[in-house]
């Protein structure tokens, strides 16, 4: 059994200790809003915060999770930020197929966490590891803006 | 689901993330139709087979279409409220069932399903009269109710009321008694004049849930003891199993079984276990030794060159004026250009995927689902029981841009021979890799093409030759026509819109064992190109500007063309002086009756070359949602942009050489150009949107570099020539 930090709370899984922790909170805790695109680190749609950082949870083993404070997208909306940048989201309708979504959610609240007015550059270094196939760039950068505004 | 598991939902949301779990769970058992609906639960009124509403007033549109991203789900909405005068707040929407008589695509005849941009302009009559229909009786009713003329009830914003004598209701209030009123078969839709929600930007129905992680997909379809199936497939297309070792898969704990499955496209291994990581893990562990003697074992290098060759020879005619050869005989000089477009795979956000439960008399599938007819009936054969015995529930799609449409059912069929393989009655959910998505084929085709212009003295175009060669994505499927011309192969290079005398298209369909599929905007994805590429060839060869070259091409029986290229020209400030450190290009195309131009504007940067911004112009006809009409034109440069920077998929000696996102790039963030989208005001009946932004970005991008660098782009992607942009 590895016991895990999850949105403030202690969970217990018996998921073996290899299992990516992306596949702990889909499979074995019913949590499907971090999604699966790459399994590589490649594209960010299973980003989750691990001690505040964005994390690719689909290439950290649930045995190096245990003991670190973890939020997925179920729970980011109880922060401040991560409201306010729920709430760009919808306002700007960001959201195309929405698969990639979770992800950049959890990408853009850890960026406004530590950079309270982020330039361009600012959001493509810290956006460009998330992949969106619909091209929603254009939005996620205006949503980030409109967010980091709303905390202002 | 544990007490441990229950307890790690937030607080704030558990209760509903709860509810909304074993809901879920419940949903997914009830017969099609009836699943998954996000709310108008106890309908009382269902005056048609797009319309409920519930005593609670809630007015559940019922889509036949699919959501993948398009915003369809929006947009039919937005129809049936602004027929309905709903309250756009109290409107909810589900995914139909599969059914050929009601929920038919009106543009594919007799088979549901979503492609070619349709979605809207198919359903936009159909929606109308029904929410009409809908509101007539909500009248009545009311006026019954009151015993007051019909003429004087109104309804505005949900609220149904008489206002000579103070009274009003909500729909959910006389939701029962219009259900027991004829449907008038004269009910008439509103008048354009009077639209308050059609044009106004209403907020897309899905943006909440897809931005906290609510959205289901059918990656997150959880059911009673499913159980969830990794796969490995052929290395080369048509490899089939010889046989297979799983002792080592089968020890590894929380595997179900290990089994062979084939379907008519594909062969395979599939390793069903409790998790998705568990039969990843145990698929690994998989040895198979497969049968190569049917094989397909080219390499793409060796295609182009059998295609170049091709493009030499005379094709079969797909459209011929004038007297093209007499034209070219008479020239007084001729261009030509050879173009190379790769095949390209679709790399939708969620690798496909699908959840199929074989009953003893029923059949389920749980899908992001593109063609329900044909998978119904697809599985209805795989599994033998008649297609009304197949239920699909719908869910979100993760992208999709033409996969999940597939002819054959390819992805469906090989979920369900899985679960038939496997011989279970619980649910299966085939959940294939990253790698397995990549390599699994129904590509964009690869294509050559050669073009032709004969010039006169004064440098005017006399004659125009266009050549393709490539496969034909609808060949062998139930989609092909009679004859030697697939028309998706030279749509877009067919219906030229220049005003060109001597002009001939032909068409070389090739075969080979690669599988073929459309892309977002099909045929177009490389006619575009070659023919909006080839048109700036002309332009800077003859010293004209590319904006007034076109103008000169087109006619007065391109108004649409006409005005586009004009607003775009407009809007970019074409013929005012450029920025010194700023290159511009431009491309005109039209695809899926709507017409859209863009202007790239290439800027100098220490670097090298920036796309710093597009201007996009677009008549799609009326915008039901302009909002959503630029998001789709914004997506589809997205979207075009990756394929034309870096999108390829090559093969070696038959087997793909691209698996994931590293050696199959696509767009990222800082690639982005800032867009500019502006539409055409029209009150013509509405176009396609969902793919029409994506064939001019290509060209556009090439017409630019080609001024930039003073060489013309040739081959796709700009990858493949050391083209790369800061
Ligand atoms: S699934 Fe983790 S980065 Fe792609
Ligand atoms: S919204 Fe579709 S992948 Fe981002």
């Amino acid at each position: 059994m590895i016991t895990l930090d999850i949105n403030g709370k202690q969970v217990q899984t018996d998921a073996e200790p290899d299992t990516p922790l992306l596949w702990v909170l889909r499979d074995h805790l019913g949590m499907t809003g971090s999604k699966y695109g790459c399994g590589k680190a490649l594209c960010g749609a299973c980003t989750v915060h691990v001690n505040g950082a964005a994390t690719r949870s689909c290439v950290l083993p649930v045995s190096a999770a245990s003991g670190m404070k973890i939020t997925t997208i179920e729970a980011v909306g109880d922060s401040a930020i991560g409201k306010a940048v729920q709430d760009a989201w919808v306002a700007e309708n960001v959201p195309q197929c929405g698969y990639c979504q979770s992800g950049q959610v959890m990408s853009a609240t850890a960026l406004l966490t530590t950079n309270q007015k982020p330039s361009d550059a600012d959001i493509d270094a810290a956006m460009s590891g998330n992949i969106c196939r619909c091209a929603t760039y254009v939005r996620i950068r205006t949503a980030i803006k409109r967010a980091a505004e709303s905390l202002a | 689901m544990s007490t441990a598991e229950k307890d790690i939902f937030p607080q704030v949301d558990r209760r509903d993330l709860l509810k909304g779990t074993a809901a879920l769970t419940v949903a997914f058992w009830l017969p099609a139709g009836k699943a998954l609906a996000n709310g108008g639960t106890g309908a009382v009124f269902e005056p048609n087979a797009f319309i409920r509403i519930g005593a609670d007033g809630i007015v559940t549109v019922v889509s036949k279409h699919i959501e993948m991203g398009q915003g369809a789900y929006t947009g039919l909405a937005t129809i049936v409220a602004e027929e309905l005068d709903a309250d756009w707040t109290k409107v909810r929407v589900e995914g139909a069932p599969a059914d050929a008589k009601r929920y038919n695509n009106l543009n594919f005849g007799p088979m549901q399903g979503t492609g070619g941009s349709s979605s809207i302009s198919n359903s936009f009559d159909q929606l109308r009269n029904a929410g009409a229909a809908a509101r007539a009786m909500l009248v009545a009713a009311a006026a019954q109710k009151w015993s007051v003329p019909a003429s004087e009830v109104s309804v505005v914003n949900g609220v149904v009321a008489h206002a000579k004598s103070n009274r009003s209701a909500g729909f959910g209030e006389l939701a029962a008694d219009a259900a027991k009123l004829p449907v008038p078969a004269d009910a008439k839709p509103k008048d354009p004049s009077k639209y308050t929600l059609i044009g106004k930007n209403a907020a897309r129905v899905d943006s909440r849930d897809k931005s906290t992680g609510k959205a289901l997909f059918t990656q997150d379809v959880q059911l009673p003891g499913m159980l969830t199936a990794a796969v490995v497939h052929p290395p080369r297309f048509g490899a089939r199993v010889k046989s297979f070792d799983a002792t080592k898969a089968k020890a590894v704990k929380g595997v179900k079984s290990v089994v062979a499955f084939e379907t008519p496209v594909r062969s395979g291994i599939a390793v069903l276990a409790t998790d998705f990581w568990t039969a990843k893990k145990a698929r690994d562990l998989v040895t198979v030794e497969w049968d190569e003697s049917a094989a397909y074992r080219g390499s793409t290098t060796e295609l182009y060159k059998e295609y170049r060759e091709l493009a030499k020879k005379p094709g079969a005619s797909a459209k011929k004026e004038g007297d093209p050869d007499a034209a070219f005989a008479s020239a007084a000089e001729v261009l030509e250009a050879t173009y190379e477009f790769p095949y390209l795979a679709h790399a939708s956000m969620e690798p496909l995927n699908c959840v199929v439960r074989i009953g003893k008399q029923d059949c389920e599938v749980w899908n992001g689902e593109q063609f329900q007819t044909v998978d119904q009936l697809a599985v209805a054969k795989t599994v033998g029981l008649p297609p009304a015995s197949v239920n699909i529930h719908m869910l979100y799609a993760g992208g999709s841009f033409g996969r999940r449409a597939n002819p054959q059912a390819d992805y469906v069929v090989e979920a369900a021979a899985i679960a038939k393989a496997a011989g279970v009655d619980v649910p299966v959910k085939m959940v294939w890799t990253r790698e397995e998505d990549t390599r699994a084929g129904y590509y964009r085709p690869l294509y050559v093409h050669t073009l032709k212009a004969g010039l006169d003295k004064a440098g005017k175009i006399v004659a125009w030759q266009h050549r393709i060669v490539g496969q034909s994505i609808v060949a062998g499927t139930p989609f092909g026509g009679p004859g030697p011309i697939d028309a998706t192969s030279v749509e877009g290079a067919s219906n030229l819109p220049y005003a060109i005398p001597n002009l001939a298209v032909e068409l070389h369909t090739t075969k080979n064992g690669v599988p073929v599929q459309w892309w977002r905007s099909v045929g177009s994805t490389h006619t575009a190109f070659s023919t909006e590429c080839f048109l700036d060839d002309i332009a800077r060869h003859t010293k004209q500007d590319p904006y007034a070259l076109r103008k000169s091409l087109l006619t007065d029986k391109h108004p649409r063309h006409n005005a586009v290229l004009d607003l775009v020209a407009q809007k970019s400030g074409w013929s005012q002086a450029r920025p010194k450190d700023e290159v511009w290009g431009l491309a005109l195309h039209e695809s899926f009756n709507s017409v859209v131009a863009q202007v790239v504007q290439l800027k100098r940067t220490s670097n090298g070359l920036k796309l710093a911004k597009v201007i996009c112009a677009v008549d799609c006809g009326l915008a039901v949602n302009p909002n959503i009409v630029a998001m789709q034109m914004e997506g589809g440069i997205g979207y075009g942009l990756a394929a034309a920077l870096t999108g390829a998929v090559t093969l070696k000696d038959g087997v793909v050489e691209q698996s994931n996102f590293d050696d199959y790039p696509v767009l990222r963030m800082n690639q982005m150009p800032a867009i500019d989208v502006h539409i055409l005001p029209s009150t013509a009946k509405p176009t396609g949107v969902g793919e029409p932004g994506t064939p001019p970005i290509a060209p556009a991008l090439a017409n630019a570099l080609a001024l930039a660098n003073g060489k013309p782009v040739r081959v796709l992607p700009l990858s493949a020539e050391g083209i790369t942009l800061a």
